[in-house]
């Protein structure tokens, strides 16, 4: 449904995006992650034709988004960070306006509205101006406006951001919902909605990609992707060095396979090992790896000098 | 599927409606009937004429109109920047041509009430004496250009800015030029250094100039076309500034 070819978008001298190619077919949830500043925004707002890129080619339902931007604008339902919305308007009012801009009236639009209202939890506030809401309704109300006409492809600037806790987890709900039936990019620097909502992700820093893969391939790219934890009375350092690199950890020892492909014997040697060796096996595990190591490992924290 | 016009409409009403929807369109009402009615009464002397015509009344509003259009045209661009909804506006399956036009047409459409509430004046000229009603009529339709014309130019620098302040300031600034390149003492200065020819190629750029005839009861199509290419080369200004953010 979206294919991005080799995206540049130029601001002066920074290349705020610097080559990005990836694709997005229906059923698919792509996480879009990567420190602040690292060009997710200004690669959405070229993918729903909000900026032009400074060069490569966006194609959202095989319509080119520089050629033929109303044909792609149609089939996009976007939700813009920090989701803005007519603060003198009614929460209907608004709705009922996103609603008449993408063509449906009449009894198509109240259908429309009182679906979204009913997936945004919006009933309680129908009437009352938007400049009234807390931030997590207002938040809502533009998402409803992304999905007022039941778009094929959503694209969603941090769409938990500033919702509590239930929120964020109807809202991720939501999205792996919406997943099974439509092409979906959601942007985010909360690694956990990675795993609760999306079926792939991709790691972007200073505007290139920097990883791409279903949440357990990037995983694997973790460092202790694959180690053996082992909580053991009597284990030795020593011993276990000949399986791997051997770190204690708070009185136990993690042992880093030496050859990735290994990592699923090293349990079984390991437990071998300690049943030879006689040690009172208390706890092991094999780790799967951590996402925000792999995030630190792979992107520029901001708050470090380039 | 949505049509251009249908877009234009949506984009209109959603406009005019929020117009009347903040305290400001009441407010900008008031203000605006308040001072040309004593403006007319006063300043330029309605009864002291002793003619049956609206001359004392369209008199001032070059002069009104360049503060108060651009107050209502300041936000049309400026605000949407502000807050953030130019992102929502120019994803939802528009043009930038049909959210321009529709923008604007709300805000003219806005004008177009102010003025309309000025009737009153209308009915007592009729009531005191036997006016030319086509003359008022091409003075209202002349004072209707004048109002798009600077409506226009405010919805250009609303567009460069997202400060509705800057704006506004900017668009008087433009207004005021367009408005003093026509003004007479301006003119009658401007005469003793330059060529007579000069000065009216300048003049021939101003509102007054244009607005003039209108007032007289004539309606060349000359000036109509003066204030519909001011409104077409301010909104293509516009366009131009909107896709170039």
């Amino acid at each position: 449904m979206i294919r991005i070819e080799n995206l540049v978008k130029s601001f002066g001298a920074k290349r705020a995006v610097d080559g990005v190619s990836f694709e997005v077919a229906r059923g698919e949830v792509l996480g879009f992650l990567g420190p602040n500043g690292a060009g997710k925004s200004t690669t959405m707002r070229m993918i729903t034709g909000f900026i032009p890129p400074t060069s490569g080619r966006v194609t959202v339902g095989g319509h080119d988004v520089a050629e033929s931007p109303l044909e792609a604008k149609r089939l996009i339902g976007y939700l813009p960070e920090a989701a803005p919305s007519y603060p003198d308007m009614t929460v209907e009012g608004f709705l009922g306006f996103a609603a008449e801009m993408r063509g449906l009236e009449g009894a198509a639009r109240r259908t429309a509205i009182a679906r979204v209202v009913d997936l945004c939890f919006l009933q309680s506030v129908l009437a009352q101006s938007i400049d009234t809401l807390s931030k997590g309704y207002r938040h809502r109300t533009c998402l409803a406006q992304a999905l007022i006409h039941d778009p094929e492809v959503l694209i969603l600037d941090e769409p938990t951001d500033g919702l509590d806790p239930n929120q964020k987890h109807e809202v991720r709900n939501l999205i792996r919902e919406l997943g099974r039936s439509k092409a979906v990019v959601f942007s985010t620097h909360i690694l956990e909605e990675v795993d609760a909502a999306c079926t792939r992700a991709i790691i972007i820093d200073r505007g290139r990609i920097v990883a791409n893969g279903t949440p357990a391939e990037l995983r694997a790219l973790s460092a202790h992707a694959g180690a053996v934890t082992l909580h053991a009375a009597g284990a030795s350092a020593e011993k276990l060095a000949a399986l791997g690199r051997v770190e204690p950890v708070n009185g136990a020892f993690r042992v880093v396979p030496k050859d990735r492909g290994a990592a699923g014997q090293l349990a079984l040697a390991v437990v071998e090992l300690a049943q030879r060796e006689g040690w009172k096996l208390d706890a092991l595990h094999t780790e799967e790896g951590q996402l925000d190591e792999v995030f630190r490992s792979l992107t520029l924290p901001d708050t470090v000098k380039k | 599927m949505i049509s251009a016009a249908h877009a234009v409409r949506t984009i209109a009403k959603r406009e005019l409606v929020a117009y009347f929807t903040s305290p400001v369109a009441y407010v900008f009402l008031v203000i605006f009937l308040l001072l040309t009615g004593f403006l007319t009464f006063t300043a330029g002397g309605f009864f002291e004429r002793g003619e049956a015509s609206l001359a004392a009344f369209f008199a001032f509003h070059p002069w009104v109109y360049l503060v108060l259009v651009p107050a209502v045209g300041m936000r049309l661009w400026a605000e949407e920047r502000r807050a953030g909804t130019l992102e929502l506006l120019l994803t939802l399956p528009v043009t930038a041509w049909q959210a321009i036009l529709g923008k604007f047409a709300a805000s003219w459409t806005f004008l177009a009430i102010a003025l309309a509430l000025t009737f009153p004046v209308i009915v007592t000229v009729n009531v005191l004496g036997e006016p030319d009603n086509g003359q008022i009529f091409a003075g209202y339709l002349g004072s209707f250009f004048l109002a798009g014309a600077y409506l226009a130019i405010t919805c250009f620098t609303s567009a460069t800015t997202r400060n509705q302040v800057v704006a506004f300031i900017l668009s008087v600034v433009l207004c005021l030029f367009l408005l003093l390149a026509g003004f007479s003492p301006v003119t009658d200065l401007l005469v003793r250094w330059a060529s007579p020819a000069l000065v009216d190629t300048v003049a021939a750029f101003s509102v007054v100039t244009h607005f003039d005839g209108f007032q007289k009861g004539v309606i060349d199509s000359r000036d109509v076309l003066f204030f519909l290419s001011v409104i077409g080369f301010a909104l293509f200004a516009t366009g131009v500034v909107l896709r170039n953010r």
